[in-house]
């Protein structure tokens, strides 16, 4: 049966596809081959979803060596989940991609940019499905170093100074995250993932175990943007290419803060990370202060990627801040935001890249007036923007409320209270775009109204659609969340 | 039995409204046709509800799961039914009004006008017959949104800074206070229905449900309690259609509905007495009614004066359901019913003065009765419903709360009535007096009254006003089917 092979497929599909469009060196062939990787990705990775919810956790022996001597690949309703919202969302960036990457990326180069993109995919990939902490490290690297070209291709020459930025902090969060798997290999003498776990209680207050933690929280919250090591994220998706932008900011950090509770949840435990070791008022100080500054700063920000990229800091910390209540509901409402605001803000940025097409650039004066040139996007856009406030009929409204819920449910007030009265800096950010595009008249060199090019638009529409239907259906959702929350915490079948 | 699906009906015509509006936008008789088609057809099913609703039927309907065990669902109960009749009969009335008056003044954008309109009717019909917490919020915070266009829908700096406190406050009110009552109330009761006598019996405390009743009523920023009331004059700057309908009726009805719905439905009238977690709020209220009384008598402008007497008789929807007694529940039912005839007639005045003869102030109305005396003729009929004097709607209602006041012995409530009566008078009547009674400034030209059909509206709703007090037998038994008596 094939679909048995579906894990290690997933992962290995676009890692092959990689070299042949390199090898094909033309932009079309590069992109069909990425469009039928990503659509064969998104079935393979819905049908895992229904198999592990249906059938509890999977386990492929890589190459047949059975774990822990080989790799494993375990699947459940955690990263199944974590897959379909990655190669979903890089699905609906394919159509999109072809025009925009051909407006912003010279011909020459196009091939490398799909070749690149799908390297990215399946790292992003290998880093959600792997069982092996090293394994892990490996895939890191590879999304990470795709991703630094993926950004340097962005037109505008910041961009290089933006990705040798991330190379540098990047670079530093892997080796940080090397350095606790080390610890942790010392400590428990394995790297399986499950294996890890079954030992780690033994020794997880010893010396390696408690510096392991400390390195793997700091080296992946770094690559997640974690406050305050968040300084390379906002140049980054403000100067990468739009696709790159919206496929970075729907999955890469998520990737990451999966990453995150995998190795909090299911390795260390709850009682290790938030009993034994203080990492619940750490995280929930940290998350809390990325809800205001990181808001503030995007009220201040006069270009509307930047102001979308500060948000996703802000957004990165109502996940953290769900995690830091180390509860079961607190985890599903960081899952459930996890996937509700890459999708939100996946839309915002694919968005972004049409208004950047058909504006000439998304600084807020070139946003002026979009309400009469662009309706339909700048109205998608305000539907995005209603989904970043949280308000009820949008997507962000559904994980707000599991927040909220979780957090007066294990009697944290103050997260609860932090976190509304966050959403109100959200409105002050929303407001500004709003306010720029119904407002304002448009500049004077303004091209004639008109929306960007349909297989742009349809895109960005269509993870609008999204957007609605997981506000105003978010039972499945929100269910599918505690389904991968149970199973984060062992708590599964 | 009444076929649910007239409650989507219900719900659909204003939003298919829309969408004719929209295809109609080039041939403006047209999209207005559709306008005044998508209000009939509303009114029409609205009232078609009304008999099973009168019988103790509770037309209902679940659409689907929004969040895990709490549903969009619709139920029709005595209240929701008449506040929707209020707001679809008044769209009515006021279609024609608005179509004069944005075609005498020249307004830009009226396809976009129009559909905000039309959608701000559907949402608060959406509340209307909401059936749980979750749907009201959903279609409350709709709400805010498809008014926000209508408020500043001039695009000017002021529009713009008015439409950033209408936002501001609407919003951060609903999202810090409403959102979390709303999951606490959840998470209490295990549900968000809306059931008579209430979901959190003997899951709170007196403190507890005295602290959730607070979220509730600062949450629901539509209802005007001081100190969050600041959006609504601000909202005045608004074209006074939307002042008329959304600002007198659609979104400050809204407010105090879901007041009497969260104390009669959530908490119980009775739950919540025996507990006595309201006692803070009837002084909160009261204080509200005649704080803004005082700022309506020094307020000069028309509209600014009329939206403080707004925040004022809202305050007595919220005192009235705070007193916790069938005759004073059915009370605040009634003045829902009677200060929104009442104030979209002085709202519809006072755009005809603006339109007829571009009068905004108090001080500059002098003698206008002359050249206008249908347009202040109804405006008189107006005052004396707020003031609460025979033969108007007011009076009842005020009959009602005063008669809930006085048996629970409430003698703050009753004082506080008593001294807000003479405060609308203070305010109201010199207006009367001098249109009707000072002559016009010397060398003025004569005016000229309003276009008919602004006529028409003011005088058809200060008609209403007359027959809900002669005629007040079908409201009064919707307002006692809501109070259990």
């Amino acid at each position: 049966m094939l679909s048995q092979h579906f894990p290690i497929l997933l992962v290995a599909l676009p890692l092959i596809a990689a070299p042949l469009i390199v090898l094909g060196r033309s932009g079309f062939l590069g992109w069909i081959a990425s469009l039928a990787v990503t659509g064969a990705a998104t079935l393979m990775a819905g049908a895992l979803l229904a198999k592990t919810t249906a059938a509890g956790t999977i386990s492929y022996a890589v190459g047949s060596w059975p774990p822990p001597w080989g790799i494993e690949y375990r699947v459940d309703a955690a990263n199944a989940l974590v897959a379909l919202l990655v190669s979903a969302v890089a699905l609906v960036a394919m159509p999109y991609a072809r025009r925009s990457v051909s407006a912003e990326i010279g011909q020459d180069r196009q091939y490398l940019f799909y070749a690149l993109l799908m390297l990215c995919l399946s790292g992003l990939l290998g880093m959600t499905l792997t069982g092996d902490a090293f394994n892990l490290f490996v895939f890191l690297e590879i999304s990470s170093l795709s991703t630094y070209v993926l950004i340097a291709l962005g037109r505008d020459r910041r961009a290089l100074t933006a990705a040798y930025q991330y190379l540098i902090l990047g670079t530093t969060g892997a080796t940080l995250y090397v350095i606790g798997v080390g610890m942790l290999y010392l400590a428990t003498g394995t790297l399986n993932l499950a294996d890890m776990a079954a030992r780690l209680p033994d020794v997880s207050d010893t010396r390696p175990g408690v510096a392991g933690l400390a390195f793997i929280t700091a080296g992946i919250g770094l690559k997640f943007a974690l406050f305050p090591l968040h300084a390379w994220l906002p140049g980054a998706y403000t100067y990468a290419p739009s696709v790159v932008s919206a496929f970075l900011a729907a999955t890469a950090t998520k990737v990451s803060a999966y990453v995150l509770m995998r190795l909090y949840f299911s390795v260390y435990g709850v009682d290790a990370v938030f009993r034994d070791m203080p990492l619940g008022p750490v995280l929930a100080v940290l998350s809390v202060a990325a809800l205001f500054v990181a808001s503030a700063a995007a009220i201040v920000q006069r270009d509307l990627k930047r102001l979308l990229a500060y948000s996703s800091v802000a957004q990165m910390g109502y996940i953290t801040l769900g995690i830091s209540l180390g509860s079961a509901t607190g985890l599903a409402a960081a899952v459930a935001h996890l996937v509700n605001h890459g999708v939100t803000k996946g839309a915002l940025f694919l968005l972004a890249g049409g208004i950047a097409l058909r504006a000439g650039g998304t600084g807020l004066e070139r946003v002026a007036g979009l309400g009469r040139t662009m309706p339909l996007t700048a109205f998608a856009f305000v539907v995005g923007g209603l989904s970043l406030i949280g308000i009820p009929g949008t997507a962000g409204f559904a994980s707000k409320w599991a927040l909220v819920s979780a957090a007066i449910g294990d009697g944290q007030w103050w997260v609860a209270a932090a976190v509304l009265l966050s959403s109100l800096l959200a409105v002050a950010y929303v407001w500004r775009f709003v306010e720029c595009a119904y407002f304002r008249d448009p500049p004077q060199d303004a091209p004639a109204p008109g929306e960007a090019p349909a297989d742009m638009t349809g895109p960005a529409l269509a993870l609008t659609a999204a957007v609605v239907a997981g506000g105003l259906l978010a039972a499945p959702v929100l269910e599918a969340s505690a389904r991968a929350a149970a199973a984060l915490m062992g708590l599964a079948r | 039995m009444t076929d649910p699906r007239f409650v989507l009906a219900a719900l659909a015509i204003p939003f298919a409204g829309i969408v004719l509006m929209t295809l109609a936008r080039h041939r403006p008789d047209v999209r207005e046709a559709m306008t005044f088609g998508a209000a009939a057809m509303l009114f029409f099913v609205v009232a078609s509800l009304a008999p099973a609703v009168l019988a103790g039927e509770r037309p209902a309907i679940t659409l689907f799961e929004m969040l895990p065990g709490l549903p969009v669902a619709f139920t029709v109960e005595p209240l929701g039914w008449l506040f929707a009749a209020v707001a679809s009969s008044l769209w009515v009335v006021s279609t024609p009004y608005t179509i004069a008056y944005l075609r005498g003044n020249g307004e830009a954008n009226q396809t976009r006008f129009f559909a905000c309109f039309a959608a701000s009717i559907g949402a608060a019909i959406g509340i209307a017959f909401a059936g749980n917490l979750l749907t009201l919020f959903l279609f409350y915070e709709m709400l805010t949104l498809v008014t926000y266009p209508l408020v500043t829908h001039h695009g000017t700096d002021e529009a713009r800074r008015a439409g950033r406190v209408y936002l501001g406050l609407l919003i951060g009110t609903s999202v810090v206070f409403f959102l979390p009552a709303l999951i606490i109330t959840s998470l209490l009761a295990g549900t968000l229905d809306f059931r008579p006598g209430g979901i959190l019996g003997g899951r709170v405390g007196p403190a507890g449900a005295g602290l959730l009743l607070a979220l509730f009523m600062f949450g629901i920023g539509k209802a005007a309690l001081m100190p969050f009331h600041r959006w609504l004059p601000t909202a005045m700057v608004a074209p006074a259609p939307v002042s008329a309908l959304l600002h007198a009726v659609a979104v400050v009805k809204a407010g105090v509905f879901c007041v009497v719905k969260v104390i009669v439905y959530v908490f119980g009238v009775d739950a919540l007495a025996a507990l006595g977690g309201a006692g803070w709020l009837t002084l909160v209220a009261g204080f509200t009614l005649i704080a803004a009384s005082a700022v309506a008598l020094r307020a000069q402008n028309l509209k600014r004066r009329l939206a403080y007497s707004t925040v004022s008789q809202l305050a007595y929807v919220t005192m009235a359901a705070s007193l916790l007694t069938p005759a004073a529940v059915m009370g605040a039912a009634l003045h829902l019913v009677a200060h929104a005839f009442g104030k979209i007639t002085l709202f519809f005045a006072a755009g005809s003065l603006y339109t007829a003869a571009h009068k905004t102030e108090v001080g500059e109305l002098d003698g206008i009765g002359r050249a206008m005396p249908w347009t202040m003729g109804a405006f008189a009929v107006g005052a004396l419903s707020m003031i609460g004097l025979p033969p108007m709607a007011g009076f009842v209602s005020k009959w009602y709360i005063l008669t809930g006041a006085m048996a629970v012995e409430h003698w703050i409530a009753v004082g506080v009535i008593a001294a807000s009566t003479l405060l609308n008078a203070a305010y109201f009547l010199p207006i009367v007096f001098r249109a009707f009674f000072v002559a016009p400034p010397a060398g003025e030209a004569p005016g000229h009254e309003a276009p008919a059909a602004m006529v028409i509206a003011q005088v058809l709703t200060a008609a209403a006003c007359v027959a809900l007090f002669l005629f007040p037998g079908f409201a009064i038994a919707f307002a006692k089917s809501l109070a259990g008596g």
